[in-house]
Formats: C-alpha cells, sequence, structure tokens
C-alpha cells in the first residue's frame, strides 16, 4: 500500500495537468527503508514527449547525489500518461528499476489541463511483474 | 590502480548487495571487463553489441561519460565511477 499526504498528491496532480499533453515524471524522496514519500522533487521530462518520459541524465545524477547525501531513496516514482489509462506500459515495465519503489501512474486522458478529477494509482514493478496496490491519501504522514 | 565503482540497486544481485566495489582500468571498456570477471553477468548489463545501453548511464567523476568518449573514457587511479539506470518509460509501446 502506498501513504501519501495530500499536499504531495495534490503536488504530483498539478505537475502532470501542467504538463500535459506531455508527460510529467518525478519521485518522491524518503529516508532509507521508511517507506515514507516526504521530499517532493519535480523532473524535467528531457523527452519532452506525449508518450515518453526520461529523467535529463545530469538531473538524475544530481538527484541521486543529493538522495544519497541525505540517506534518502526515491519511495515514488510517478509520471502521467496524457492519452491512456494510468497502467504501465510494456516500456515502463521494460524499463523499471527501482524494484522498492511505489510507480504512480496519473491519467490526464479525460481533463487535460483543466480542473477535474484524474486517475491516480500505484505499482510496484519487479523483475517486469507488475502489483497494483492501494492508494491512502491522509492530511499528513504519521509520525 | 583503484577506481571505486557505484552500482544501483537493481545491479546488487551481482555484488553480493555491495553498493560500492573497487575495479581496475585504463578505460570505461577496461574498467567493464575488470568488473565482469569479479562479478559475472554484470556486463551484459551494461553493454550490448559493444556500446553502453541506451538505459543505462555511467558518470565518471559526475560527469555523463556519453560526452567524455564513452566506452573509451579514459580513467586514473581515484576516479569514481557511478552507474545509475535511465529513469524513463511512457505509453509510447516500443523500447527504443
Amino acid at each position: 500500500m502506498l501513504t501519501i499526504d495530500q499536499a504531495t498528491y495534490d503536488a504530483i496532480v498539478a505537475h502532470a495537468k501542467r504538463d500535459h499533453p506531455d508527460e510529467a515524471c518525478g519521485v518522491v524522496a524518503g529516508p532509507e527503508g521508511s517507506d515514507r514519500p516526504e521530499r517532493f522533487v519535480e523532473m524535467v521530462n528531457a523527452a519532452g514527449s506525449p508518450t515518453f518520459y526520461e529523467f535529463d541524465s545530469t538531473d538524475l545524477f544530481q538527484l541521486y547525489k543529493e538522495m544519497d547525501a541525505n540517506d534518502e531513496e526515491p519511495v515514488v516514482v510517478y509520471h502521467s500518461h496524457t492519452a491512456t489509462e494510468a497502467y504501465p506500459s510494456r516500456t515502463d515495465i521494460g524499463l523499471a528499476s527501482e524494484p522498492g519503489a511505489h510507480y504512480v501512474l496519473v491519467s490526464t486522458r479525460e481533463h487535460g489541463n483543466n480542473e477535474g478529477p484524474v486517475e491516480f494509482r500505484s505499482y510496484r514493478i519487479v523483475d517486469g511483474e507488475v502489483t497494483e496496490e492501494e492508494v491512502t491519501v491522509v492530511d499528513e504522514l504519521p509520525r | 590502480m583503484a577506481i571505486e565503482v557505484r552500482i544501483p540497486t537493481i545491479l546488487r544481485t551481482y555484488t553480493g548487495g555491495e553498493k560500492a566495489v573497487t575495479a581496475d582500468g585504463a578505460s570505461l571498456s577496461a574498467l567493464i571487463d575488470d568488473l565482469e570477471a569479479n562479478h559475472p553477468g554484470l556486463k551484459e548489463r551494461l553493454i550490448e553489441n559493444g556500446d553502453l545501453r541506451r538505459f543505462v548511464n555511467v558518470y565518471v567523476n559526475d560527469e555523463d561519460v556519453r560526452f567524455i568518449g564513452g566506452l573509451e573514457a579514459e580513467l586514473s587511479d581515484g576516479d569514481q565511477v557511478v552507474v545509475l539506470p535511465a529513469v524513463a518509460g511512457g505509453s509510447r509501446y516500443a523500447l527504443a
């Protein structure tokens, strides 16, 4: 199960809506082993594409260096699909490289840049196997 | 010559769980061969058809090796090499 606070949830949705029709991407880092998504980090989609995302290689390096220095790990890796459902594609599955992360997918296909609900779903992707999990949104992460 | 190589989570199965290992080599290519000798299977996860895999990033002293000669990038004692898988995906069907 993914437990995420409302502000972080809203930030992910806002990013996805803002970048629509291109895919948006980022991570939520948290202390190693804590499973707490605490630090929202919006990333630039270097592919700038409606059907593909990729973190810029220099930004990726900086991000991992920062997380390493803070004893953090990527608790959530998120991206949006802008014309299809919020379910991992073959590409998402093939490239998933963080077996410990919650892979969050947001679909903006219904309302695009506008107000309105989005699909927000979370998965584990390990060795090519996808397992959907429940998402619980809380006001604040428990202490 | 000792070069520290930082290994990402997904490849630590090849290093017995170690986050960083030491290897030798005057170029990235030689370094990867040396890694393979001690951690069999690792090379195939880094290289495909004689080149770095498209979705694997390797950095030498904070610099993406694609900008400093790729597999031919020169290494010296004390350099730090970091391997990071690309964070990528998307609704597009094909793997580029």
